[in-house]
């Protein structure tokens, strides 16, 4: 009996294995990307860079045998997508379909724009940025499940910087209107990038030194821990906009009454506000996390570090910041992404940066100037995520 | 010899350890032994300062611990505690290396000291030296921090609770490999705990702490045959008492000259290092009334009769 019964079993599961088995988000991305494709217009084509755009579909503005290559590697992707298990050929699909979309987004800027022309733009549409969107969840998809050391993840983020780096370099997308704006504004954007880092490093910088040692305060003395906490909580939920706004009255009057302070580049818009802002908002992660680092060390391993004959001093540094370090950098990488972000609200008090063209594009109404703004801001955030992920990665591996 | 002077330790209202004196031998192991809140633990804190005193003063070969700042004194003590505390961030060999890098050794000797220890525990050093605490087992892990204890060379070393983590069997064998240290290095060792048999199987003497205060600190086999109070006698078992007394004599110590060597061959036999306990046990078991004890090279050094192991088992 149990033999037939084995046998039965056997015709059971090669049928189900002859069924192919469809990966669901493969099939929703698909699907998205599908419609994205055929419903929304691939690009947009504009006169200037004001009136809004006339929509273009892949076939109308490319040649056919380059729509029809672009058609036939996203229907390989799809079907990658839908059928293959195998993550390294997920990402190399994703990856095919992201270097297809851009190239063709390069080409139908190419082929739109008249010779010599600098007036008109031709701005990514719908299509694209949905086509964009898909593509890149699948290939984080394919990265999550390929389960990278925090070594290749950096090497991806280097290798994906390199490639954007270089075909910017090139000019391949000089005719899309992004980087038509960007040619006009290069010299502003070189500066607001600096600001930029400069604003998101300093306020993290100036908050680690202050975070780190009333973090350590905090864990010391148990009695201060809830009120600390409460009052950075409640920093905290001050909208950003509405902090810069309550520290221009202060720092200008500090900036009118003291000459030094003004002399040092305090005043009551521009950088310091924003710096300061920022280094409020980042106090509460780095001290929650340095409390919840060092209280992650077992009493019994601060114990044996006294018992030895370390000194306090030496124990702190030895034992307990070396056990806690993976989680305090958590504390350091929310707060860094965070303000990568916040910096370009600061742009609204003259603090400088990114934002400027993000509110200049709005005050303009040109949306290719916002882009130029919100794309290396979301890079930028992006890279630091991944950097300091895999930071605390590699010094977690010891376990507790 | 570390000398303890009315040592007390004040907490606002309450009075953790009570004007407790007493004299610990070198090279000896002292078991200091009571229930959870006795005060044995702040007892054992104080004499490596990790607790200050409120008053009184330790020793240490005649000088005064308070003589110099804690962390200098704690260097010069070997400290074991419950749960090892091995630091989870640094290999076994960083661990070991604890303190002598603490009193700035050269690599040289730090590296000597750190593998002649982990033979000593029967680690491989090659094998060990790179691990981190959490690739060890439990006894593994306690091994290393009884080396890192050691790796100074302390002359005292204090142990609070050093085998409570461990399963029996393993505990066992730490308890074994403690003596053989001991006996090895010539370490004074005071040792605490709450279970006493352990306190009966290391100790060459056992001071038994209650509310803070000192009951009764002698030999073990005194604290058998004349409790100090109810208390210790209860502690020591007195349904048992006659069988703890056996315990703690050896079948080599209370051998008996070989009359004859007649029947030695059918007899049952048992090593000089057990003890009486186990002795009278395998007599019992085999229905004989006579054993030949064997010395560790199972050469025939002697006889026990269950008379003689009974008149053992008599106080006086």
């Amino acid at each position: 009996m149990s033999t037939s019964g084995f046998l039965l079993r056997r015709p059971a599961s090669t049928r189900t294995s002859a069924l192919p088995h469809v990966d669901r988000l493969g099939a929703l991305l698909t699907l998205v990307g599908a419609a994205g494709l055929f419903l929304l217009p691939f690009v947009a084509f504009k006169a200037n860079r004001i009136v809004p755009g006339d929509p273009r579909g892949l076939a109308q503005v490319l040649p056919a045998w380059g729509a029809l290559a672009c058609w036939v590697t996203l229907a390989a992707v799809a079907a990658i997508a839908l059928l293959a298990a195998n993550a390294l050929l997920r990402l190399a699909g994703a990856l095919a379909g992201l270097v297809g979309v851009a190239t063709a987004l390069a080409a139908a800027a190419n082929a739109l724009t008249p010779p010599h022309d600098l007036i008109v733009r031709i701005a990514p549409g719908g299509g694209f940025w949905v086509l964009l969107a898909a593509l890149g969840l699948l290939a984080t998809d394919a990265i999550t499940r390929m389960r990278p050391g925090p070594g290749v993840r950096v090497l991806l983020l280097a290798i994906f910087l390199g490639v954007a780096g270089l075909a910017l370099a090139r000019g391949t997308f000089d005719n899309v209107s992004v980087m038509r704006e960007y040619a006009v504004n290069a010299s502003a954007f070189a500066v607001a990038a600096r600001q930029h880092v400069l604003l998101s490093l300093g306020s993290l910088g100036a908050a680690v030194i202050v975070a780190l040692p009333l973090g350590i305060f905090c864990h010391r003395v148990p009695r201060m821990r809830p009120g600390v906490l409460s009052a950075l909580n409640i920093i905290q939920t001050i909208p950003s906009i509405a902090l810069f706004g309550i520290l221009m009255a202060p720092l200008g009057a500090l900036a009118a009454h003291v000459p030094l302070a003004e002399a040092v580049g305090i005043r009551g818009i521009g950088a310091a506000p924003a710096v300061v802002a920022l280094f409020l908002y980042s106090l509460l992660p780095i001290v929650a996390n340095t409390v919840a680092g060092l209280k992650r060390v077992s009493p019994a391993t601060v114990e044996a570090a006294l018992g030895m004959g370390m000194t306090r001093r030496q124990t702190l540094t030895g034992v307990e910041l070396p056990l806690a370090l993976p989680v305090i950098l958590t504390g350091i990488r929310i707060v860094l992404v965070q303000n990568i972000g916040l910096v370009t609200v600061a742009a609204l008090i003259g603090g400088g940066g990114f934002g400027t063209f993000v509110f200049g594009g709005i005050g303009q109404a040109a949306t290719d100037l916002v882009l130029l703004g919100a794309i290396p801001t979301v890079v930028l955030a992006f890279s630091a995520a991944v950097l300091l992920d895999a930071l605390v990665e590699r010094l977690d591996r010891v376990p507790q | 010899m570390i000398v303890i002077e009315s040592l007390t330790k004040r907490y606002d209202s309450t009075t953790a350890v009570d004007a407790v004196s007493m004299a610990i031998e070198r090279n000896s192991i002292t078991v200091i032994v009571g229930t959870s809140g006795s005060g044995k633990s702040t007892l054992l804190r104080m004499i490596n300062r990790l607790i200050e005193p409120t008053s009184g003063r330790v020793l240490i070969d005649d000088r005064d611990t308070a003589s110099e700042p804690g962390h200098r004194l704690r260097r010069r003590i070997g400290y074991v505690i419950q749960g090892h505390g091995l630091f989870p961030h640094r290999t076994v060999a960083e661990n070991i290396a604890t303190v002598p890098r603490l009193l700035g050794w050269e690599e040289d000797r730090i590296r000597a000291s750190t593998t002649r220890l982990l033979e000593a525990l029967q680690l491989d050093p090659a094998a060990y030296s790179g691990k981190y605490p959490y690739q060890l087992s439990g006894g593994q892990q306690q091994r290393v921090g009884v080396a890192r204890a050691l790796a100074a060379e302390p002359a005292v070393l204090l142990m609070d609770e050093p085998f409570g983590a461990l399963d029996p069997i393993i505990r066992e064998k730490a308890q074994d490999d403690l003596l053989d240290i001991q006996r090895k290095f010539g370490t004074t060792v005071v040792l605490v705990t709450h279970d006493i048999d352990e306190a009966f199987r290391l100790g060459d003497r056992v001071a038994v702490m209650s509310e803070g205060r000192l009951i009764q600190y002698d030999r073990p086999e005194v604290l058998v045959t004349r409790p100090a109070d109810a208390l210790v006698a209860r502690m020591t078992g007195s349904a048992e008492r006659a069988m703890r007394l056996l315990s703690l004599m050896t079948a080599g110590e209370a051998a008996l000259p070989l009359s004859t060597t007649d029947g030695i061959a059918d007899a049952p036999v048992v090593s000089a290092s057990a003890t009486l306990r186990e002795a009278l046990s395998e007599l019992l078991w085999r229905g004989s009334e006579r054993a030949i004890v064997v010395d560790d090279k199972r050469a025939p050094c002697g006889q026990l009769t269950v008379a003689a192991i009974l008149a053992r088992g008599r106080p006086g």
